[in-house]
């Protein structure tokens, strides 16, 4: 166990991944002498070479498809998307051409690639830095979205997303890179698709995911010296998400808010609300609440992203609608 | 012509290579898309294919003798207009036929059918229903073969209407960057869907070519014995130099965009070359007899004729077994 910075978990996570398997290389913009926009893979050219550890040139769209040529081609591609706008632009590799394959090839083929990307707010960067977009992806059958929010998921999850035999989006939060936290030795693991309750409580569950993971268990903590405890559910992966543990959760809770970064409208919040409303709707005490960014594209003035940003605050307000 | 016939017609000089197939064989391959092709057309008339196919009727000069100089481990990303890539790099005709239909058996289960028919069995790593979307699968397939080592390459078939697309220019210069064993295989028929290219584009891909600092060749693609020699060359030169090349065949599109197009745009009214005549004239100038030419043809009609009747006989797949394959078992590679 050691303190380490949230990016530090990623770079280990793939360093680690192109130590142990041949099959694992890197693509991206400035991913090998430059070390990455936000330095997340730093060092790794040198320890790898510049056969595993690429730079490519601005060309998403080349960049995402290449993956799927390896992938077909035997390798294990982990491809950077600096920011998840430029997402915008790979868009075709990965939903006509990396999502299908498998399916439409009729199982001939698994497509194994990784996309990393960053998403969210808080660096006053603007409506073309800031998006929370994984609900797109959510959206296609064949893709795989994963957000952590600790260093151990951030390595552990990463570590599967590289196993997995799937496209996978790996969505992490610009501003958690600089966090500062505890990195295991050996961090558990962290399978695809598994919830991770972040924090035990019985009178309502907030379900999250990503760096509002910290802005849920700020709101938890609030709540608590209210007398009202709170069951935080970490999501960890997006597609496919833990059913099982929100129902679980609610059945013992009886109320649900989902908070998310992104839009409330048409996002990973209103999915869950409406199969909970329909597996879970004899548990229910209460309404279920979302909390998300208000529709509109992220601003960039301090003051206003800040209140754009969905926020602790926001939170509670929406647990306190639920009638706790 | 010119709008029909592309931009490569201009014959590339080039001396016979002795590692291209025989005319006959060739003849042979090229008979056996024409009639599977006559064939999905008549299908898909009866409303036995369903969906919407391309058939690539005058293209099977470049299908076939590009691919003789391949091999099973050499990778081809195809297009919407593919079944002629598809059966020329080894699918065989009973996966072919049962995939048009929709069947269970079908090459991809009757999960893709035309537009995304595959085998990667034999390197074929798919039809695709977006134009220009093979085209950096078949970078990355190239990438991987010179990772591997040894001397593999991949090919990325795409249509004169694919130089507009982004990727293609992305690709052009990442391949040549990267020095990545591809070759691109321009079949320029003229035709963007239902435009002229010359009214959608403002350069010659062999320009484009230069600019990247790609080698390129150019050649009338109704020659299937020009196409296969000149392949032989270029695709021994990709193997042993591990970097891009560019080859563009002047080709022609016998049938419409898609099955049942009427063609009402078209002005040209100038018979199309047809690459099946151009061989066949060529084998009676040197003598092989007709009788033998013909028991060819025959053979190939029965073959098509017992895979299709096969593929009538296949069942259909189920919705269930569909959705046990959106997602490959993890522990399938874990």
């Amino acid at each position: 166990m050691s303190e380490a910075r949230f990016a530090h978990a990623i770079n280990r996570a793939l360093d680690d991944a192109l130590a142990a398997d041949p099959s694992v290389l890197l693509l991206g913009e400035d991913i090998a002498n430059a070390g990455g926009t936000f330095a997340v893979t730093r060092g790794l050219l040198d320890k790898h070479g510049p056969d595993r550890v690429i730079d490519m040139p601005i060309a998403e769209n080349a960049i995402a498809g290449m993956a799927v040529g390896l992938a077909l081609g035997g390798f294990r591609p982990v491809v950077e998307i600096m920011f998840m706008d430029f997402m915008t632009l790979t868009m075709d590799a990965l939903v006509n051409q990396a999502a299908k394959l498998h399916f439409m090839f009729g199982g001939q083929s698994a497509v194994p690639m990784v996309v990393r990307t960053q998403h969210g707010g808080g660096l006053n960067a603007g409506p073309q830095h800031s998006q929370c977009l994984e609900a797109w992806f959510a959206h296609i059958p064949g893709l795989k979205v994963v957000v952590p929010a600790t260093l151990d998921d951030a390595y552990a999850l990463l570590r599967s997303a590289i196993d997995d035999p799937n496209p996978v989006l790996f969505v992490e939060n610009k501003a958690l890179y600089p966090m500062k936290g505890a990195l295991s030795d050996a961090p558990p693991a962290a399978p695809i698709g598994k919830a991770r309750i972040a924090r035990a409580g019985s009178d309502v569950t907030i379900v999250s995911y990503g760096a509002m993971v910290h802005q849920a268990m700020a709101a938890a903590e609030q709540l608590a010296g209210e007398g009202v405890s709170a069951e935080v559910i970490d999501l960890r992966t997006v597609q496919p998400w833990d059913e099982a543990a929100v129902l679980a959760s609610l059945a013992k809770t009886h109320r649900l808010v989902i908070a998310h970064e992104a839009v409330e409208a048409f996002g990973v919040g209103a999915e869950i609300a409406a199969r909970m409303a329909q597996i879970g709707f004899d548990e229910l005490d209460g309404p279920i609440m979302r909390v998300g960014a208000p529709f509109m594209p992220v601003p960039f003035g301090r003051g206003l992203e800040v209140d754009y940003m969905p926020s602790a605050a926001r939170i509670v307000e929406a647990v306190r609608a639920t009638d706790v | 012509m010119a709008e029909a016939r592309g931009a490569a017609a201009r014959g590339a000089a080039h001396g016979r290579n002795a590692r291209a197939p025989e005319l006959i064989e060739l003849y042979r391959r090229m008979v056996t898309i024409r009639e599977a092709e006559k064939s999905c057309g008549a299908l898909f008339a009866a409303g036995e294919i369903p969906g919407f196919i391309h058939l690539s009727d005058g293209q099977e000069g470049v299908s076939v003798g590009v691919m003789a100089s391949l091999r099973a481990d050499d990778t081809i990303a195809s297009t919407h207009r593919g079944h002629g890539h598809a059966l020329a790099k080894g699918l065989g005709l009973d996966g072919f036929f049962r995939e048009l239909m929709g069947k269970a058996d079908g090459a991809c289960k009757g999960r893709g059918g035309s537009m995304h028919v595959a085998d990667l069995s034999v390197g074929m790593l798919g039809a695709n229903g977006i134009v220009g979307g093979g085209v950096a699968i078949a970078l990355g397939s190239g990438l991987a073969q010179k990772l591997r080592g040894g001397d593999g390459l991949a090919i990325c078939f795409f249509g004169d209407g694919a130089l507009a697309e982004g990727i293609v220019h992305e690709s052009l210069n990442i391949a040549q960057l990267k020095q990545i064993p591809i070759l691109f295989v321009c079949e320029n028929n003229g035709w963007s869907e239902f435009s002229p290219t010359s009214t959608q584009v403002t350069f010659t891909l062999e320009k484009l070519a230069a600019a990247y600092g790609i080698p390129y060749v150019g050649a009338d693609g109704s020659d299937v014995e020009t196409v296969a020699e000149l392949a032989a060359d270029v695709v021994d030169r990709v193997r042993r130099d591990r970097g891009p090349a560019v080859l563009e065949f002047a080709t022609t599109r016998i049938r419409g965009h898609y099955e049942g197009d009427a063609q009402r745009y078209r002005q040209d009214k100038a018979p199309p070359v047809d690459p099946l005549l151009v061989a066949r004239a060529r084998l009676d100038e040197r003598g092989v007899p007709a009788a033998e030419v013909e028991a060819i043809e025959a053979d190939i009609r029965a073959e098509v004729r017992r895979a299709v009747e096969a593929a009538r006989l296949s069942p259909d797949p189920t919705l269930e077994s569909a959705a046990e394959e959106v997602y490959a078992p993890v522990e399938a590679t874990a």
